[in-house]
């Protein structure tokens, strides 16, 4: 390679993260308006004085933010890890079937599973919140009205993305060491246990990451399926977000709080998400 | 019998999911249908057969077309917006760049945050205040001499500017995905087209870009519905104004402010079908492809 | 590689299954259902009072209620949100499930309508003879929250809705003496504000505009005319409504850029970009207030009020009630809240802290000074017409019409359109 192609690479490359760089600061306008917001008193908190930053730094704004979102936080650990658990285990069971131990129809069934991720669910709230009265009767268990009915909601309606995910993952594990497998006289469960689990964890990484996020965030399903003693984190920000007269920089604190298990769950997995993608989950 | 044997363990394990999606999805996808085709009005009332009535009738309100016009415009701005941004920021990372992690991590936070959590701060950020009156966006606008704007108040274009805080929480899944999509050409194929003499955007043009088709074909699945069903964003920025007025809106308000259930249904079927319309072709196109292959 | 996997994978496995379990048992233990077999009975509260004040007021009467019943705890289930509009549809969700909270807050008047027609709630006739309640509040509120001689909720406030904010040293700047007391003088105000380059009249969202509206009708019609139109075959195609939309109009056409909601409509009043706001009388607290949810500002000089133009006499009113839901669980505790929400006590707890006043006509008068004086005082006096944005005038779906109409409008400015949305909406849903 000639100086000249190298000088003319180190330049490009310098343009390229000076770019990237311009990118990352555009990214990060809303969140440096949420944190200065956040230390700010209250009677500096105003959007007049989105962009400065405050002239007097306090953090009385972050511990009644703690305070009010503290008994949602636990919750939404309940209901975010069991849920997202869960999806990967239908998911992966799901994927596994649908791709490698598939049955007359197994196309079909899946198209007819992905059409579920495209349900409107506001519209759909008041049949199933009756869905989930009836399931409380039926089994005399609390599903409406506390954690678990919650959990089954994301979990079933996360069936779809969760087994794509999956199936196009394990579209790329060669049929000759399932087939291996089977002439070892491994069933299916036992192939897949020693098979196919033990290669799955950049998949298992996209399903968390997915999931995690949209059942940690999630308002809605939240608080229509759940009592005020199971509220998760959410609810309890929109409590401080929604009320007529806005402490601004509570609010900002809480959304803050509130994000943190989530963006640390991307900067755990981000590797394997990655990874994940590459090997085809959700290619298409 | 012994092929029946070899199927039927796997159609077992699915079968708790094809129960579960049976009564969650098409279920509710019956009720909904079913409830759309009756005059049930109001809540007390029982609901009798109309059949396609509610179908029609709905294209005779102003509203309805004002937030079908919306959503095709936040649909198209948002898509766009964040194919081309996330596919330009995985184009110029592909390559391998130093601190890809991290900003890779940067990009793709926003997925991390819930609209309830940042609605107010895109309020502010958009605030249609001119001039002296200038805060957020275009306060920073008039200090580095860009043209001020209405952001979503603007009448002809604020579906538009409605579509940025999506695109923000979305682009960088797309590069993400793109990025995979770069990473998974075969280095050789590259290598092959620069031995025929093609330049180097000429390798991009007839080696890199047609083997990103799936995945852009995928992502704008992904935008798409997404696109089609929102609501957190423009509740938690607008909330439930004419001005910023979208179908999925409109189906709230039928629902819980109208008590207009049979309205409400016949929305939400309008959401289903709409998406139904670019997503079934698709996934006979994928599942034929994969046959193929 | 392979069995760091292995490992990796059995751990999520044994994961979901325990966590699922202590998630699902943990939950099951730590919530005991309202009403149970436990020492102290709960009763929930269903609201939609997060905010600084009434968040307070609302405790205050919690107070109150504990120590009058030691029996019950209070449970408050109270969720946020555009004036109660997510409360309203979790509301709904429950009420259609037959799994109703044991009391919660609404509109008293028309917004209650759909749950009686619904059958979901239970009349208070007797609670009202029990506590003598006809003695203590208007006859005229009790006439306007009855429904065919059956009363289904204890109103614990009263806000007033035709309030007009104004800026006294804007408009001392402009020339305008002082608060308009008619249409045609508020329009000449207007127009001398605006030539003055401040924003004459600042609005928030649209449903702020569709407050103003019932601002501008009540002020063009007339107490009697107005309250006339939400009886069943009312004439809204009459020219006297044109006329009050074409004011309307004239009116709006001096509006300020919509600001996102109400709050920062009135700051561009209290900080002198703006003269004149007509919003509700919970904006009196959202000035006034210490910087915890206000502005601090200081009142007549800062801000002042007048009745919104053409409307003096008149209470443009609405309230905040509390009802017994059909199949509450804890009926016995529900009945025990309503009663401290209709004592004096409790709402002299209540108003002074939510920044209004009570609906009960002896309230201990010291307690509300300022703005609530100058309230309580025409409260006693006024003649009452029910608003329309805040439910006592129409029912939901009317004011779900009404409130597209107005959006509409906002963007067509079309007159005709107008009034045509407002009668048909008014010939479906006036009952």
């Amino acid at each position: 390679m000639t100086a000249v192609a190298a000088g003319r690479r180190r330049a490009s490359t310098g343009v390229r993260i000076g770019v990237l760089v311009v990118f990352v600061v555009v990214f990060l306008i809303p969140i440096y308006v949420l944190l200065v917001t956040s230390f700010k008193p209250l009677t500096e908190a105003d959007p007049g004085q989105a962009w400065n930053l405050p002239r007097t730094w306090t953090v009385e704004a972050w511990r009644v933010a703690w305070e009010k979102l503290a008994p949602g936080l636990w919750n939404s650990v309940l209901l975010a890890v069991p849920g997202s658990l869960l999806s990967c285990a239908l998911g992966s069971m799901n994927g596994y079937v649908l791709s490698k131990w598939r049955f007359p129809g197994a196309d079909l069934l899946f198209t007819l599973f992905l059409f579920g991720m495209f349900i409107p669910y506001q519209g759909v709230m008041i049949p199933l919140v009756q869905l989930l009265v009836g399931l409380n009767e039926l089994t005399g268990l609390q599903f409406y009205g506390a954690i678990p009915g919650l959990v089954l909601a994301h979990v079933v309606y996360g069936i779809p993305i969760c087994t794509l995910i999956f199936r196009n993952y394990y579209v790329t594990i060669p049929d000759e060491l399932i087939e291996a497998s089977r002439v070892d006289g491994a069933g299916m469960l036992r192939t897949y246990w020693s098979v196919v689990l033990p290669v799955s964890g950049p998949a298992i990484a996209v399903v968390i990451i997915w999931q995690f996020t949209s059942l940690w965030n999630d308002f809605l399903f939240a608080v229509f399926l759940t009592g005020p003693q199971s509220w998760p984190a959410t609810v309890m920000l929109n409590n401080i977000a929604g009320a007529q007269a806005t402490p601004y920089s509570q609010q900002m604190a809480a959304a803050i709080l509130a994000s943190v298990p989530t963006m640390l769950i991307y900067v755990l997995l981000g590797r394997f998400f990655m990874r994940g993608l590459m090997a085809g989950a959700l290619k298409g | 019998m012994s092929r029946v044997r070899t199927w039927l363990p796997g159609l077992l394990l699915v079968a708790p999911s094809i129960v579960a999606i049976g009564v969650f999805v098409y279920g509710m996808l019956g009720w909904n249908f079913r409830l759309a085709m009756t005059d049930k009005h109001d809540e007390v009332s029982e609901g009798r057969f109309v059949g396609l009535e509610n179908f029609i009738s709905l294209w005779d309100q102003p509203r309805w077309h004002i937030s079908v016009n919306h959503a095709i415009m936040f649909t198209i701005a948002f898509v766009l917006g964040a194919l081309v941004l996330g596919w330009f920021l995985a184009f110029l990372m592909e390559k391998g760049i130093r601190g890809e992690g991290t900003f890779r991590a940067i990009y793709l936070f926003p997925m991390a945050v819930s609209f309830v959590a940042t609605g107010i701060v895109w309020r502010w950020l958009m605030n249609s205040g001119m001039e002296e009156r200038a805060v957020g966006f275009n306060r920073l606008f008039d200090a580095i001499g860009l043209p001020q704007w209405q952001w979503f108040r603007d009448p002809d274009w604020g579906m538009a500017a409605m579509a940025l805080p999506a695109i923000w929480q979305m682009s960088g899944y797309v590069m993400a995905l793109f990025l995979a999509g770069f990473r998974g050409v075969p280095e050789e194929l590259r290598e092959a087209a620069r031995v025929d003499g093609c330049t180097e955007w000429g390798v991009y043009r007839h080696v890199v870009l047609p083997l990103l088709r799936p995945v852009t074909l995928s992502a704008l699945i992904i935008l798409g519905h997404i696109s089609l069903k929102v609501f957190d964003l423009i509740v938690a920025v607008s909330g439930k104004q004419i001005i910023t007025d979208v179908p999925a809106v409109f189906m709230w308000v039928a629902v819980f402010d109208s008590h207009d259930p049979a309205k409400g249904a016949t929305i939400a079927s309008y959401i289903v079908l709409s998406v139904a319309v670019f997503v079934i072709p698709y996934l006979i196109w994928s599942v034929r492809r994969e046959r193929r292959s | 590689m392979r069995s760091r996997w292995t490992a990796a994978a059995a751990a999520v496995m044994a994961g979901v299954l325990s966590l699922s379990a202590c998630g699902g048992g943990g939950d099951q233990a730590a919530q005991p259902s309202p009403g149970g077999g436990d020492a102290k009975k709960q009763v929930e509260v269903f609201s939609w009072w997060t905010g600084p004040g009434e968040a307070d007021g609302l405790q205050a009467m919690r107070k109150i209620f504990e120590q009058q019943n030691p029996s019950y705890t209070f449970f408050d289930a109270a969720v946020a949100g555009g004036s109660g509009d997510k409360a309203k549809a979790l509301l709904q969700s429950k009420l259609q499930a037959d799994t109703p909270p044991d009391t919660f807050q609404g509109h008293a008047g028309a917004e209650l309508q759909g749950y009686i027609k619904a059958g979901d709630l239970e009349e208070l006739n007797s609670l009202y003879d029990e506590l003598k309640l006809k003695d203590v509040f208007p006859p005229q509120l009790i006439e306007q929250i009855s429904v065919q001689g059956k009363i289904y909720s204890v109103p614990v406030n009263i806000h007033r809705s035709n309030v007009l904010w104004f800026n006294p040293a804007v408009l001392e700047e402009a020339g305008v003496a002082g608060a308009p007391k008619t249409l045609e003088e508020f329009v000449a105000a207007l127009e001398k504000v605006k030539a003055k380059g401040k924003i004459p009249l600042s609005v928030g969202s649209e449903w702020t505009v569709t407050h103003l509206l019932e601002s501008v009708l009540l002020g063009s019609l007339g107490t009697d005319a107005y309250n006339a139109l939400f009886k069943p075959g009312a004439d809204w195609n009459s020219p006297q409504v044109t006329r009050a939309l074409e004011q309307f109009k004239t009116i709006l056409s001096y509006a300020g850029d919509p600001q996102d909601d109400w709050q920062p409509a009135a700051k561009q009043v209290a900080d002198g970009e703006a003269a004149f706001n007509i919003m509700g009388d919970w904006a009196y607290g959202y000035f006034h207030n210490p910087p915890e949810g206000g502005l601090g500002k200081q009142s007549k000089t800062d801000f002042d009020w007048a009745p919104a133009p053409g409307t003096e006499g008149t209470y443009l009113w609405l309230s905040d009630s509390f009802t017994l839901p059909k199949g509450a669980k804890n009926r016995d505790g529900a009945l025990a809240w309503l009663k401290v929400a209709a004592s004096k006590e409790g709402q002299d707890a209540f108003n002074p802290k939510k920044g209004s006043i009570p609906a009960r006509k002896d309230a201990d008068q010291s307690l509300y000074t300022d703005y609530l004086a100058d309230a309580l005082k025409d409260w006693s006096g006024d003649k009452l017409a029910g608003s329309i944005q805040h439910g006592v005038a129409v029912n939901q779906p009317w004011l779900a019409a009404v409130n597209e109409a107005v959006g509409l409008f906002m963007g067509t400015k079309d007159v005709p359109a107008l009034q045509k949305a407002l009668a048909e909406a008014a010939q479906a849903n006036a009952q």
